[in-house]
């Protein structure tokens, strides 16, 4: 029984209406391994664990844990045959104790009470499993992001899992806290659980894993050991392309010159209490500017500011030379700036609405309720959208939220790219997306540039800022702390700057 | 003669048998089919001076009230909430119209407009507490709710105050087209909230801003007007509730006119398939929803039930079609009984030959 497989998945399908999600999949993990689920947006890694979590059930195919059939109804039946999950969002409740989210659900009781003493030793072996000792009682909310992802963690070890599943644990994570995860996750792979760990990013990949499995449109691509896999040929496996291919995306785009001239966007002394501290910056017609920093520098509090969410109390801010005032993004809107929100679920789409309705709905805005734009010019905007940004649907009047992330984003991106903006603020544009959109989305931004317009762009990602602005801005701990021009700008130099005085930096994760 | 009006039905039925309002239809559909055959004198029809009179009739003309009520709550809820008060409105909308005609001697058209006037001032009092004060809804409208009959009382100082205008007794009692005039009304105003919403971007606005406000807010919409004005276009469709209630009875009843109606109308909306959590709103579907729940109440007269026990059956009818409009439950039943595999191409086909709902 050494090397038999704890899950083997053989043939796996499922559909959705108009979408085929999963198709003759197969999966494999071993006890005691780490196996990377990688693909791109829509390649079916969510379809995969949802129909293994129980959410979905699957058309065809079999899935077998330990040699036995098993054909999951809810995700409490999943864990009950000892599959667990700790998702992407941490989904505990933030209100109740480190030890109640960990034994929520199946509080040990007498005639009916609860045993409170119980579901604290309980929640305190189960974090000692980790290597965590913290105070169970403390609620939940008040701990760091990392802490509240080793509750989650520690809560679905807490039923005897054999098969962990990771589904993007990383993406809120700073890299001390990751390096922790990993930690972790190699003791429990000592325990001899299979890990199936789904992530975006590559060096985690060769960091933990022993094995990838590729998915690419909703069909199995192949499964690799690690160590024998460069990581170049992944990605082209990840996107179907060639590897001469993926060597072309890597290399830097010619960052054209810093455009001179006079700046479209100045502001002065510009903040706001609480939020950034008063900053200059200014964003010429044809240039992208990046802004750099660590989570919680202030980075979205500026784009914010810009685009009215939020009112600045100091400072001025003029367009095109023009002293303005933006106190809410219609104002904004009026100035023909543009923004896509970091978080597309609650700021972005709506949910409901079909594509196409999604498309129109800034221009609408700025024309205002009563003159509705004609149904043929809704359906050419969107059909034109759809071509030219590659987005993957049946058709416009798909709702949004049956989309792919990187699909829902190349939406949001059309919807201001319609009112023809002069500045686009793009923040994280490019976060949980995949591989192949994300490049599309850099191609984009480059031809925004192009065509005259200001770019303001954000990113965690420092490869992205660097290979695409022409001037970049670093922030730190709420303050601007330096700014790069077009010769300048490398990797390094950009961390340097963010990370001058690391001993200062407040981004160290320890449960006190 | 019910032949065609079966034939025309179901022609109805089919016609919209990949909409949203098929479900409270063919509830609507099953409950006349039940009554055709079990309800004695139900499917009589009169024409007596030149006017149709029959039970059907009655249920469209009854059914008037939470009808006009019912347009103006779709939006409102559309956007997220809900309006409470539109059955005091309607008291207060007719007693400002008696009080005019009948103690100050006002034409009908000034008692009209005053009316009206009053009914738009409410739903704009409404709408602000909920808009601009960040009031939620169910508490800024129960203020008018409660407050409002008081307010009625003052003006018709507490009497009921009877009519005599002619005028006004047509709004609810009269004949056109050998109908009752309060179709003609139901029809007009349906036709305004459609083009209102549909001929405008106000719809699409409204249904983003119930979906997800402040998604809305950042693609620059003005999330706050949409919703004030959803609620003064509610104000508006009860103060024509009111004159209509007011004429039924030919009297101004502010304890009476409009009570529970709220209810009714906010039942009606969902029924007609727009939830109660916003977004996507369905004006036709309020309408079938609102004839459904008339239809039930006439039924219950027809076949003598006592109107204490008459609130049962209605309830179970109701669950009986809110659970066929759910997801969960079409899904059970897909799982229960697959009638074919999905097909292979589904996709384009699918997307090009469904078109969508405008209402």
């Amino acid at each position: 029984m050494a090397d038999s497989p704890l899950l083997e998945i053989r043939g796996l399908g499922k559909s959705f209406p108009g979408v085929r999600a999963l198709q003759g999949v197969d999966f494999t993990v071993r006890r005691g391994e780490i196996h990377a689920l990688m693909g791109e947006n829509g390649a079916g890694k969510s379809t995969l664990i949802k129909v293994l979590t129980g959410v979905y059930h699957r058309d065809s195919g079999d899935t077998r844990l330990d040699g036995q059939s098993i054909r999951p109804g809810s995700p409490r039946e999943a864990e009950a045959c000892g599959i667990s999950t700790v998702y992407q969002e941490v989904n505990l409740i933030p209100h109740l104790s480190v030890a109640e989210n960990i034994c929520l659900g199946r509080q040990p009781t007498v005639f009916g009470f609860v045993r409170w003493r119980a579901i604290r030793e309980r929640a305190e072996r189960a974090l000692r499993r980790l290597d965590l000792t913290l105070d169970v009682s403390r609620q939940l909310s008040s701990c760091s992001i990392a802490i509240q992802q080793m509750v989650a963690l520690a809560r679905a070890l807490d039923v005897s899992a054999k098969l962990l599943i990771l589904d993007e644990p990383t993406s809120s994570l700073d890299e001390r806290e990751v390096a922790e995860l990993f930690a972790v996750m190699k003791k429990l792979r000592g325990e001899d659980l299979g890990i199936v760990f789904v992530t975006h990013f590559l060096d985690q990949v060769y960091a933990v894993c022993d094995r990838i499995t590729v998915l690419r449109n909703g069909r199995h691509v192949g499964e690799y050991p690690t160590a024998e896999m460069p990581r170049l040929e992944l990605v082209a496996r990840m996107i179907g392309k060639d590897a001469a291919e993926v060597e072309r995306m890597n290399a830097p785009a010619a960052a054209g010159e810093a455009p001179t001239g006079q700046p479209l966007l100045e502001v002065t002394n510009f903040g706001r209490k609480g939020s950034i501290h008063p900053l200059d910056l200014s964003i010429r017609p044809g240039e992208v500017v990046g802004l750099a920093g660590l989570l919680g520098s202030g980075r979205t509090e500026v784009a914010r500011l810009i685009f009215g969410v939020d009112r600045a109390d100091s400072g001025t801010m003029k367009i095109g030379g023009e002293p303005v005032v933006i106190g809410s993004p219609r104002d904004a809107l009026r100035h023909r700036i543009a923004f896509t929100a970091e978080d597309r679920k609650v700021e972005g789409v709506i949910p409901n609405l079909s594509i196409r309705e999604n498309l129109i709905l800034a221009l609408q805005a700025s024309r205002g309720p009563w003159a509705r734009i004609g149904r043929a010019e809704q359906n050419a905007l969107a059909e034109r959208f759809i071509a030219t940004l590659k987005i993957k649907t049946p058709g416009p009047e798909q709702l949004i939220k049956n989309l792919s992330g990187g699909n829902q984003q190349k939406v949001l991106l059309a919807r201001w790219l319609a009112t023809e903006p002069r500045l686009f603020i793009l923040d994280e544009p490019t976060r949980g997306i995949d591989v192949g959109a994300k490049a599309e989305i850099e191609k984009l931004i480059g031809s925004l540039r192009e065509r005259g317009l200001a770019v303001l762009f954000i990113s965690s990602e420092l490869e992205e800022v660097v290979r695409d602005s022409q001037r970049v801005v670093i922030l730190r701990d709420r303050k601007k702390v330096g700014e790069l021009a077009a010769g300048q700008i490398s990797e390094h130099a950009v961390m340097g700057m963010i990370a001058a005085p690391a001993a200062e930096s407040g981004a160290v994760l320890h449960p006190s | 003669m019910n032949l065609l009006f079966w034939i025309g039905f179901a022609a109805m039925l089919f016609a919209v048998r990949k909409q949203r309002v098929l479900w409270p239809l063919l509830a609507l559909g099953l409950l006349l089919a039940f009554n055709y055959f079990f309800t004695p004198g139900f499917f009589d029809l009169d024409v007596r001076g030149g006017h149709l009179y029959g039970q059907r009739i009655d249920i469209l003309n009854q059914g008037a009230k939470v009808m006009l009520v019912a347009l103006g709550m779709t939006l409102v809820i559309a956007t997220g909430g809900v309006d409470l008060s539109v059955g005091a409105v309607m008291a207060l909308a007719g007693t400002v119209a008696a009080q005019l005609m009948v103690g100050h001697r006002c034409s009908f058209a000034v008692g009209v407009l005053g009316a009206m006037g009053v009914a738009l001032l409410a739903g704009a009092w409404n709408g602000a507490l909920v808009a601009y004060g960040g009031i939620q809804p169910i508490i800024a409208t129960l203020i008018l709710m409660v407050a409002g009959r008081g307010v009625a009382q003052l003006v018709g100082e507490g009497q009921i105050i009877n009519f005599t205008d002619p005028a006004m007794a047509y709004l609810g009692n009269g004949h056109f087209l050998g109908l009752p005039f309060t179709l003609t009304l139901v029809l007009v105003l349906l036709v305004i909230t459609y083009a209102l919403t549909r001929r405008t971007a106000l719809g699409l606005f409204i249904e983003s801003v119930g979906d997800n406000p402040v998604a809305s807010r950042y693609a620059g919409i003005n999330a706050r007007l949409v919703t004030f004005l959803a609620y003064l276009f509610t104000g508006f469709c009860a103060g024509l509730a009111g004159l209509v209630a007011a004429s039924n009875i030919k009297s101004a009843d502010a304890n009476h006119a409009g009570l529970y109606l709220e209810l009714d109308a906010i039942l009606a909306v969902v029924v007609g398939g727009t939830a109660l959590t916003g977004g996507r709103f369905y004006l036709v579907g309020s309408l079938v929803g609102a004839l459904l729940i008339q239809t039930l109440t006439t039924t219950m007269y027809a076949r003598n039930v006592s109107a204490d026990v008459a609130p049962v059956p209605k309830a179970l009818v109701i669950i009986a079609v809110c659970l066929l409009q759910s997801e969960k439950v079409h899904r059970y039943f897909r799982r229960k009984f697959p009638k074919r595999p999905v097909p292979t191409e589904p996709v384009v086909a699918a997307a090009a030959s469904s078109p969508s709902v405008p209402s």
